[in-house]
């Protein structure tokens, strides 16, 4: 309840403390409970049990592992042993070339999704013919498609694309569709009783009403997107980060192959994020009514 | 009709809702909900429809506002037809706005652009005159602080109270109210009925408003109508000549706890015929 | 109105539709048929165009028609090596799935009751989601001895991380006046648990499951296709797919991609119905 306005004595409200001010509120709130120290202690325990068991008692099964140290020597040293670290072109170039293709997928997914989900939400009779093909390949996991998307798309781009994207576009049209079957007939019956025609109520209801559902569908897409990609660059790539990790696996080196699933964690961590400030952004009326509850 | 001859001027907004039918039809069973429903609500009148929850008064809001199509009878707006048998659904249309139950103040604009949203999609104003006109009415119902915010943001009564505001602005003939402060408490709900009252006096509007609060009825409306629990008739008709403007001192008096002991009897039977039946309320 | 009257007596009358009438009268379920058939209609055509016509359409000419995708298909039927390709599939997601389960339930759980156990364990765990289950798989074939094991372990990885985020989620949404409600009653901390918590979070468990059942077939499939491919004759759908496409027979792939297909389609039917029956309250709505 940090942001409930406080009545001050005089009966004036005062207003609620903002940016710098708030962030030190906050921080000093939080020292004072137990969660940042369990935090540190937290990850410190399995950073030192990793370390331990591969690098210290080089224990049965985990010898074989790179350890924390091995791990994080390498990816901060000017002159790697293993080959990659952050002052290696290669490694931006793997992100680089994963991140492309993301974008690419993320864009093409959104892009047809998002009105395709909203026609089908909005139209029963659309719905009725679009829905059931979309649920005949639904079921199909998105990693049978490698071999037919290898043998429709030629090279190495197109079929990673293709496969991130299928992947992607289930998720947005279907959640963009929930997102506008979700929003209350009432706020129909308002527009249409307001005199709007049809264009106006699909502008000025259909697309806000469904765009908290079209985030959350965002945000599971990119995940998604990352997941097939991994799996694609993996099975056939020349760059990404999924080749880098079995690439290093092929060429028994595993530190890289470790660095490589680390920074992919990042990497999908911090694409989820801009999809979530940018849905924040859009929605302001949500954010600061979620906000007032103190969430 | 002895109130439809009250109201002074040729003012418009008379409906005449005559042998009105309603039958449902959800999965092969069909559900009788109105049943040959008769009235006759003058212009700039406020009529209040009482009845047990599910009893079938939001069909009737519904028909009027062209929701739902009705099955038999017909309904006229200034005794043009809005909707009969051979044009079952009445469109939709600026001249009678609903108020919902349950608040339908676009949460994702600005009371401000909330308000100004039926003006500019009708095309009669351009969005800069709309804001205009939204802010100027927005401020005389004693909102224009809250102007900016989004729904989300301001209290319940705020946002019925702009709600109204947003119905107003397009100079309805007809105000339907469908339970719109069910979910007050009573010290909020006397509040936001002097609120109604004061706008209603500016305007004179008429009023169609339905609740299953006996006590509000009285106090608002004109008349009272109390209908049937399911399928939906007029019951009884109480007519309160209480002069305007009224304040909540009227509560205490008299005269008031008169008419409500009148209708109470008529009301209370009802209420235990739909709590015995036990159905499920109807969309 | 006597027309109404004879239509209606009453509140409720039932107006009898025969069920071959209600089918016929069913245009949701038409206009699907309809779709599905154009839809294949337009594959046939566009995959047999330069049989007919001369020239290769992009894309849609470089796969297999459906009739061929139907031969195919009818010609695999009756070989066993075909049925023991789904027992393989089906046996690595049940056990890496009901591994998953079983970890995960009790640990979310165990996250959302104590606050200590949450602060201290969920930010590793919130560090190590968002890698993609895949990106694990070679370094779980360099951990565990066997292939077979390296598999469960990925797609065990991958069912978890969503059933312990929905189990965590779901526990925690529970009305706090329901717990209220149970302690005025004299409830104890174990009741509370077993008959407030537990089916509180059923719904969440269960959206948790489907969710997880999904993954765990993508990542089967995967492993499947990546590891299995060669070594040890790993088996399963996904090294039939993967085979198919070494062999370059084009209607076998899209054999293998329609049974996997139908094989997650059943699973995850399982498991909605499990949740019906799990949650008799909740077929109401």
């Amino acid at each position: 309840m940090t942001g409930s306005p406080v009545e001050s004595v005089s009966g004036r409200r005062s207003e609620p403390p903002r940016g710098m001010a708030l962030f030190a509120y906050r921080a000093g709130r939080m020292v004072r409970t137990t969660g940042p120290y369990l935090t540190v202690l937290g990850i410190g325990a399995w950073l030192l049990l990793w370390w331990l068991f591969s690098e210290v008692w080089y224990l049965p099964r985990f010898e074989k592992m790179p350890g924390p140290v091995a791990v994080l020597s390498d990816l901060f040293a000017r002159d790697p042993f293993q080959g990659i670290s952050i002052f290696t072109d290669e490694y931006y170039e793997h992100i680089w070339v994963s991140c492309r293709r993301i974008l690419f997928a993320f864009c093409i997914a959104t892009g047809v999704g998002v009105p395709l989900g909203l026609c089908m939400g909005w139209s029963v009779q659309f719905r009725h013919y679009t829905f059931p093909i979309l649920e005949t390949l639904r079921p199909i996991p998105i990693l049978a498609w490698v071999p037919l998307s290898i043998l429709m798309f030629r090279g190495f781009e197109a079929p990673v694309i293709f496969l991130a994207t299928l992947a992607s576009l289930f998720v947005t049209t279907l959640n963009t569709m929930l997102g506008v079957q979700s929003i209350d007939e009432s706020y129909f019956r308002a527009a249409g009783c307001l005199g709007s025609n049809r264009w106006q109520i699909f502008r000025h209801v259909v697309v806000p009403g469904a765009l908290p559902f079209i985030f959350t569908g965002l945000q599971i897409s990119i995940g998604v997107a990352w997941f097939s990609l991994v799996a694609a660059e993996m099975v056939s790539g020349d760059w990404g980060l999924g080749y880098l990790i079995v690439d290093a696996y092929m060429n028994n080196v595993t530190v890289p192959m470790v660095i490589g699933m680390i920074t992919l964690g990042f990497v999908g961590w911090g694409t989820s994020v801009l999809v979530r400030i940018a849905g924040n952004r859009m929605m302001q009326w949500r954010t600061r009514a979620l906000a007032l509850e103190g969430r | 009709m002895s109130t439809a001859e009250m109201s002074t001027t040729a003012r418009t907004g008379a409906i005449s809702i005559r042998n009105v039918t309603k039958i449902y039809d959800p999965e092969g069973v069909n559900v009788l909900a109105v049943d040959d429903c008769s009235l006759e609500i003058g212009a700039g009148e406020v009529c209040m429809i009482v009845g047990p929850s599910g009893c079938g008064k939001t069909t009737l809001l519904n028909a009027i506002a062209g929701f739902h199509s009705l099955t038999f009878g017909e309904i006229r707006l200034d005794g043009e037809v809005l909707c009969d048998e051979r044009r079952p659904l009445a469109s939709q249309g600026a001249d009678r706005v609903v108020v919902f139950q349950n608040g339908a103040l676009f949460p994702w604009k600005t009371l401000g652009d909330n308000v100004a949203y039926g003006p500019m999609v009708q095309g009669t104003l351009s969005k800069a005159e709309a804001r205009e006109k939204a802010r100027h009415m927005l401020a005389e119902a004693g909102l224009g602080d809250v102007a900016e915010k989004y729904p989300g943001e301001v209290s319940s009564g705020m946002a019925r109270r702009a709600e109204i505001v947003r119905a107003l602005i397009n100079d309805p003939k007809v105000l339907l109210l469908d339970e719109p402060y069910r979910a007050m408490d009573a010290l909020t709900k006397s509040i936001m009925h002097e609120a109604l009252l004061e706008m209603y006096d500016r305007t004179k509007v008429t009023i169609f408003f339905i609740t299953h609060d006996l006590e509000e009825a009285i106090f608002l409306g004109d008349r009272a109508v109390v209908m049937t629990t399911r399928p939906c008739r007029v019951k009884t008709i109480v007519n309160v000549d209480i002069p305007r403007p009224r304040d909540y001192h009227l509560l205490s008096s008299e005269e008031f706890r008169v008419l409500v002991e009148e209708a109470k009897d008529a009301v209370h039977e009802e209420a235990l015929k739909a709590f015995e039946a036990g159905e499920r309320e109807l969309a | 109105m006597t027309a109404v009257s004879d239509m209606v007596q009453g509140a409720g009358v039932v107006r009898k539709r025969t069920r071959l009438q209600r089918l016929k009268d069913n245009r949701k379920l038409w206009r699907g048929i309809a779709a599905v058939v154009i839809a294949l209609v337009f594959w046939e055509v566009g995959s047999r165009w330069d049989q007919w016509f001369g020239f290769t359409l992009p894309f849609i000419g470089l796969i297999p028609p459906p009739t061929d995708v139907a031969v195919a298909w009818m010609s695999v039927l009756p070989q066993p090596g075909y049925w023991e390709s789904w027992y393989l599939s089906f046996k690595r997601v049940l056990a890496g799935f009901l591994v998953a389960q079983l970890v995960g339930i009790p640990l979310g759980l165990a996250l959302a009751v104590n606050r200590y156990f949450r602060e201290f364990f969920f930010p590793v765990f919130e560090i190590l989601r968002p890698i993609p289950p895949l990106a694990w798989v070679p370094a779980s074939l360099i951990f565990w001895p066997t292939n077979e094991m390296s598999i469960a372990f990925v797609t065990f990885l991958g069912a978890f991380f969503t059933i312990v985020i929905n189990v965590l989620g779901g526990a925690r949404t529970i009305d706090i006046s329901l717990l209220r409600a149970a302690q005025s009653m004299g409830a104890t901390q174990w009741d509370m648990f077993w008959k407030i918590v537990l089916p509180g979070t059923l719904p969440s468990i269960f959206t948790g499951a489907a969710v997880g059942m999904g993954i765990t077939w993508e990542v089967v499939l995967a492993a499947e296709m990546i590891s299995g491919g060669g070594t040890q004759g790993g088996g399963g759908l996904g090294f039939f797919i993967w085979n198919s496409y070494m062999g370059g027979s084009l209607p076998h792939i899209v054999v293998g991609m329609i049974s996997i297909g139908i094989a997650g389609y059943v699973s995850s039917s399982a498991i909605r119905w499990l949740g019906d029956w799990a949650m008799p309250w909740r077929r109401l709505f």
